[in-house]
């Protein structure tokens, strides 16, 4: 590649290995001034790995970066941000309980004498910005009292507040709305109009066409190709990512409920903080149904999994399994009910990190009588337990059993705990955000499951921010807003646009 | 009455001034996220060399200053394991209670002979002068020197912390180190200079013990004051001025065992003297509770570990 | 041929890096070293002190045996830390479980004069209970009102080192012109053979055997070590092969996922906290019944017995097992140490130092397998690029 100056940015055969793992081969990357570029790959794909060596957080092994047709080094953010970048991270960094307007001058302060903040004249400055480019936020709320999508304008803003003229978004929708994925890519549009050159990384093929100019591919450290959005659709798209066709469809038969086996009547659950998160919500799942549960996060979900699962308590309302109330009780009890849950943040919730294979394999079981009797583990047993669902739901590398569960891939830790927790033959199953960061073959593998799981009559209750995956794979919809339903619908009978609007608030 | 009110105070402000140094180290190291058990180790090292260069020099000053500086240069030890290596915060901070102490006998056996407690040494002024008021109850409120600099110290590090923008950076790095990494802020050197100063100010916490209260350097001259300090930090939810309120109250319970301890009440001193502590623990049942440090607090910055 | 062979040195160099016994025998290592330096820079002869220190150790069965007699409560202690640690919680309070278990064993053996085969149960199990009963406090505030143990447990060490000054100066326990309190009666005592050794026959066969006179006879031979090894294993035990230590690792690794499993993680906490203060407990105890002077006395400061735990826990790398190691090293370095006072006139803080050092070096040795791994990697870049 030649330097040329009418890119904004040129990454040339870039190379990055961590230990022995090549996450990045000789990738080439180049992006026209004022455009929108988006780098397409699967999660672990090293596009997160390409944009962090842009913004200096990591150094290249090999490979040379071009601004402007300009050779630069960028060893440090400090370097990166002197050069015009700015990075917007998926995962946001932003100090939870610092303001707005602390968050964003933070590391390039407006001061006084002696290093004295001048608050009033970084508001200024701040309020100036978010003038500029109608990016709406309150300047002085502290960042854990605003929405995601708030959030994400306060990342944008501090990469302008920097001067950016190259701006990274690392993965920007997984948490929006679709109203607030269409606010986003208006921003992006003002701001490329404004002469902003634009890189979004995401997996998600729609909001390419809808969003950007060109599109770079990239698919296990190596670079696939570039190609104009216009020319290409999103199959083409998908299976360039991927490698080989992909079902975009998840496969399944109608389903065929029986009995009502969960049932929530106007359930009202507070959170930490005393307030209603959940204000009357009332719902139900037949053996043998999937119902999808569609919202932004933050409206009731997270402490309506806890009531059910009696993590916390209801404040009124009940939750029944096939008849019987189990609010209120204990974990321990729901299990009794065969209750299982697949808990968000499987790392943190579903796995002992440290444990083996075989220990995380019976960590709701090891009281049964099967792994010991009198208070002593039989290991034994634990482990032909573990090598059963090993085999069964084909967990890599098959004589993990020992191992700890630390040393398996995402894909792979998923599959123990929906092995484990679809082991006892449940009665209800709780799935929530169970595909999340899988790449796309461990999602199939996941969808599979839960559709098998309904055919075996299981009520299966899934909870996700994803909309595709809830429309896609759930028979009946419903929309959570502010802790209550707020419409339900069987699949197909439902439009994004609909939904997005409920989940957004708005009347259907 | 009006005698026992003006000791009450003029004592609490002298057994609480050491442990406001202890306490102020440990905000500003664990603000920025490094946890620091040592602080016991660093006020015993200032202890020692404030009375050392007071008893070799004459001059009491000269002391206190030595001391701060002996407390930051023992503390470098700790901000190398905990900020460089990234080694295991709490053990490291083990490491320095045993070291501290350790290192300071051995030295003091060196300077006074084989004994561990120095003679009688200069020490610091009073803040009316020595002699002010004397004969009067006023004369418990003639204090140490070291009191109105602790309380100085408490409003510095305050102002530093919440009024400019090192301290923005301090916090920034305590809560969300990744965040402040990718605004071009320094991390580890961030941390490295706190624990530095955290050693500096629990310096001066030995030698405003040795310097002031007890006027020689003794064994038992700091005797857990560091692990008082460590609470009062805690107690004060990682705030400056939580935790010299927190030492306040500490001091004032020890000033009520010294006058309570008078015979007026007919408790045994023994347990009167673990007033102090068992008022801490109730008061934390009922009032304080949980406590949130700072989100990445002992947590070693890994660039790109996220 | 020649590379993989070099490539097999490595990887054997490697494993013996992540080996944590490893990380323990280097920080050992430095220990010693820093020590030498410290004691050349002050003027003596570091060869001398050290081969004082080994010989205050070795060269006698007494000696050997005063050290093991020194290292079983710091075993135990050790083993209490450790065992918290597993479980995720912070021990700090070691010191005052130890003196509670001092301080009970006292209460009920002065007063209670059961036949020995009773007495001595019962004044260990008191003493076990005094240790577990502080212990209990410290987790029963952090499970209910969520105060962090290592406030808790401050306090309470000073807490109990008032009340021990307590009942060693109380009416009914003081011994008239001393600062301590009565022995507890010898019924209770653990020694081994306490009554015999010192009986005309006794002494007459004891005589025969030389070493077994010095062993027994000159030294407090008690069973605390058989009995902290015995915990250890126990310890191991219940840790590893157990549904209630199973469960304590799962919330002491993942509290987040411990509660969503349905464990009950606040009883695991007081539960934990219990055993840990029942082992200091038991430490207090067996000291009291098997040591000279049999009594508690007034405390200035602490003894360090719980701090020292902490030191043997964190060198056996929270090891039950390791920790009767790590305690036999100390207790030959804090008994050894005397004779090197004594010896070459080096300050026995030198110990403390040595103590401290190895401590620190425990911290960064963590880090060593790290390095290891970098360094390996490098070298694998370096043939690659040869190779190339």
């Amino acid at each position: 590649m030649e330097p040329d100056a009418s890119f904004a940015v040129q990454m040339c055969g870039i190379v990055k290995e961590f230990g022995a793992f090549r996450a990045l081969d000789r990738v080439d990357l180049a992006v026209k001034r004022g455009s929108i570029h988006a780098v397409l790959g699967e999660n672990g794909a090293g596009k997160s790995t390409l944009m962090n060596v842009l913004y200096g957080l990591y150094q290249a092994d090999e490979g040379a970066i071009f601004l402007n047709g300009e050779r630069v080094e960028i060893n440090s953010p400090t370097d990166a941000i002197a050069h015009g970048i700015g990075m917007v991270h998926q995962h946001f960094m932003l100090v939870d309980n610092f303001t707005v307007t602390q968050n964003i001058i933070l590391g390039d302060e407006a001061c006084g004498a002696a290093g004295v903040l001048d608050m009033r004249r970084a508001r200024e400055s701040v309020t100036r910005i978010i003038d500029e480019y109608g990016l709406e936020v309150d300047p002085d709320a502290k960042i854990e009292e605003i929405s995601v999508g708030q959030q994400q304008r306060v990342e944008i803003l501090k990469a302008l507040y920097r001067g950016a003229d190259i701006l990274i978004l690392d993965e920007p929708t997984a948490v929006l709305t679709p109203q607030e994925i269409e606010r986003l890519i208006k921003i992006m549009r003002d701001l490329a109009a404004a002469g902003k050159t634009i890189i979004i990384i995401t997996h998600k093929l729609k909001e390419i066409k809808a969003s950007s100019d060109a599109c770079t591919i990239i698919r296990r450290g190596a670079q696939v190709g570039t190609v104009s959005v216009a020319d290409v659709d999103e199959g083409e798209l998908a299976e360039r990512m991927v490698g080989h066709h992909v079902n975009l469809v998840v496969e399944k038969t109608p389903a065929e409920p029986g009995e009502v086996v969960l049932s929530i009547r106007d359930l009202v659950v507070r959170d930490e903080r005393g307030i209603d998160a959940v204000r009357g919500l009332t719902l139900s799942v037949r053996a043998g149904e999937i119902v999808g549960l569609a919202g932004i996060d933050g409206n009731g979900q997270r402490e309506l999994v806890e009531a059910i699962t009696c993590l916390t308590r209801a404040a009124s309302g009940t939750v029944s399994v096939k008849g019987a109330e189990i609010q209120n009780t204990s974990v321990r009890n729901v299990h009794a009910h065969k209750v299982a849950t697949i808990h968000e943040d499987r790392q943190r919730r579903g796995l002992v990190l440290p444990f083996s294979v075989a220990e995380n394999a019976v960590l709701e079981r090891y009281r049964e009588p099967e792994f010991g009797r009198r208070g002593v583990l039989d290991r034994d047993r634990m482990r032909s337990f573990a090598d059963e669902l090993i085999r069964a739901y084909d967990v890599r590398p098959a004589d993990c059993a020992d191992r700890p569960a630390s040393a398996l891939s995402g894909g792979n830790q998923q599959k123990v705990i929906i092995a484990r927790e679809v082991s006892g033959d449940p009665d209800v199953l709780i799935a929530v955000q169970p595909t999340r960061g899988l790449d796309v073959g461990a999602i199939e593998y996941v969808h599979r499951a839960l559709v098998a799981e309904r055919d075996r009559g299981t009520a299966i209750l899934l909870i996700s921010l994803e909309l595709d995956e809830v429309m896609s794979v759930s028979d009946t919809i419903a929309v959570i807003y502010n802790g209550r339903i707020t419409g339900t619908f069987k699949q197909g009978e439902v439009d994004e646009n609909r939904l997005g609007l409920l989940m957004a608030g708005g009347e259907a | 009455m009006l005698n026992n009110l003006l000791l009450l105070i003029g004592i609490t402000l002298m057994y609480s001034t050491p442990l406001v140094f202890g306490a102020l180290g440990g905000v500003i190291s664990e603000r920025s996220g490094v946890v620091n058990i040592g602080i016991e180790g660093m006020m015993t090292i200032g202890a020692l060399a404030g009375a050392a260069v007071s008893f070799l020099t004459g001059n009491a000053w000269l002391g206190f200053f030595a001391a701060g500086a002996a407390g930051a240069a023992f503390s470098v030890l700790h901000a190398v394991a905990a900020v460089t290596f990234k080694a295991d915060q709490n053990v490291s901070g083990i490491a320095l209670n045993l070291l501290g102490p350790g290192i300071a006998l051995f030295v003091a056996r060196l300077i006074w002979n084989g004994g561990t407690q120095s003679p009688s040494i200069e020490t610091l002024p009073k803040i009316l002068g020595r002699g002010a008021l004397a004969g009067t109850p006023w004369a418990n409120l003639n204090v140490d020197v070291t009191v109105p600099i602790g309380m100085a110290a408490a409003l510095v590090v305050w102002f530093v912390l919440y009024r400019t923008k090192w301290g923005l950076r301090v916090r920034a790095v305590g809560e969300h180190p990744a965040a402040a990494d990718t605004l071009g802020i320094n991390v580890s050197r961030t941390r490295f200079i706190c624990v530095v100063l955290s050693g500096m100010f629990a310096g001066f916490g030995g030698a405003s013990i040795t310097l002031a209260i007890i006027s020689q350097f003794t064994q038992t001259a700091v005797a857990g004051q560091g692990f008082i300090a460590l609470a009062a930090v805690i107690f004060g939810k990682w705030t400056p001025h939580g935790s010299y309120g927190a030492c306040l109250l500490f001091g004032a319970a020890q000033a009520l065992v010294i006058i309570l301890g008078g015979g007026v009440v007919p408790i045994p001193s023994e347990l009167l003297a673990c007033l102090p502590y068992l008022m801490t623990l109730v008061i934390l049942v009922l009032f304080v509770g949980r406590s949130v440090a700072p989100a990445a607090d002992g947590v070693p910055y890994e660039k790109g570990a996220r | 041929m020649s590379s993989t062979t070099q490539a097999g040195g490595a990887g054997r160099i490697q494993r013996i890096l992540h080996k944590p016994i490893t990380a323990a025998l280097i920080a050992i290592a430095l220990g010693f070293a820093v020590a030498a330096a410290l004691l050349a820079a002050a003027g003596y002869d570091p060869g001398a002190s050290f081969a004082a220190l080994f010989d205050g150790v070795l060269s006698k069965p007494k000696y050997i045996s005063n050290t093991v007699i020194k290292a079983a409560p710091i075993i135990l202690t050790g083993i209490s830390v450790a065992f918290a640690f597993k479980t995720g919680l912070f021990n700090i309070g070691a010191e005052g479980q130890y003196i509670a278990g001092t301080v009970c064993a006292v209460l009920v053996g002065v007063k209670l004069d059961l036949p020995m085969p009773l007495q001595i149960p019962v004044v260990v199990l008191a003493g076990v209970a005094g240790g577990a009963a502080v212990g209990a406090i410290t987790g029963a505030l952090k499970a209910r009102f969520g105060i962090h143990e290592v406030i808790t447990a401050i306090m309470l060490n000073w807490t109990m080192l008032y009340v021990n000054n307590f009942v060693a100066n109380s009416a009914a326990y003081h011994r008239p012109s001393s600062t301590a309190s009565l022995p507890v009666n010898p019924s209770s005592f653990t020694t081994i053979l306490p009554e015999w050794k010192v009986s005309d026959a006794g002494l007459e066969a004891l005589r025969q055997v030389p070493w077994l006179y010095d062993f027994l006879v000159k030294t407090d031979v008690n069973i605390a070590f058989a009995v902290a090894v015995l915990v250890a294993a126990g310890i191991w035990f219940v840790l590893y092969r157990s549904k209630l230590g199973y469960e304590l690792r799962a919330v002491g690794f993942s509290r987040d996922a411990a509660e969503f499993a349905g464990m009950p993680v606040g009883r695991n906490t007081l539960i934990a906290m219990t055993i840990a203060g029942a082992v200091s407990g038991l430490a207090g105890a067996l000291m009291v019944t098997g040591i000279e002077p049999h009594s508690i006395s007034t405390l200035a400061g602490f003894e360090n017995y719980g701090f020292n735990g902490f030191s043997v826990a964190l060198i056996a790398g929270s090891s039950p097992i390791g920790c009767i190691f790590a305690g036999l090293l100390f207790g030959g370095l804090l008994y050894g140490g005397q004779s090197v006072q004594m010896a070459v006139g080096a300050p026995t803080d030198i110990i403390n130092i040595m103590i401290g050092t190895i401590v620190f070096f425990v911290a960064l040795a963590r880090v060593v397998p790290l390095l290891a791994d970098r360094l390996e990697r490098r070298r694998a870049q370096k043939r690659g690029a040869q190779h190339a």
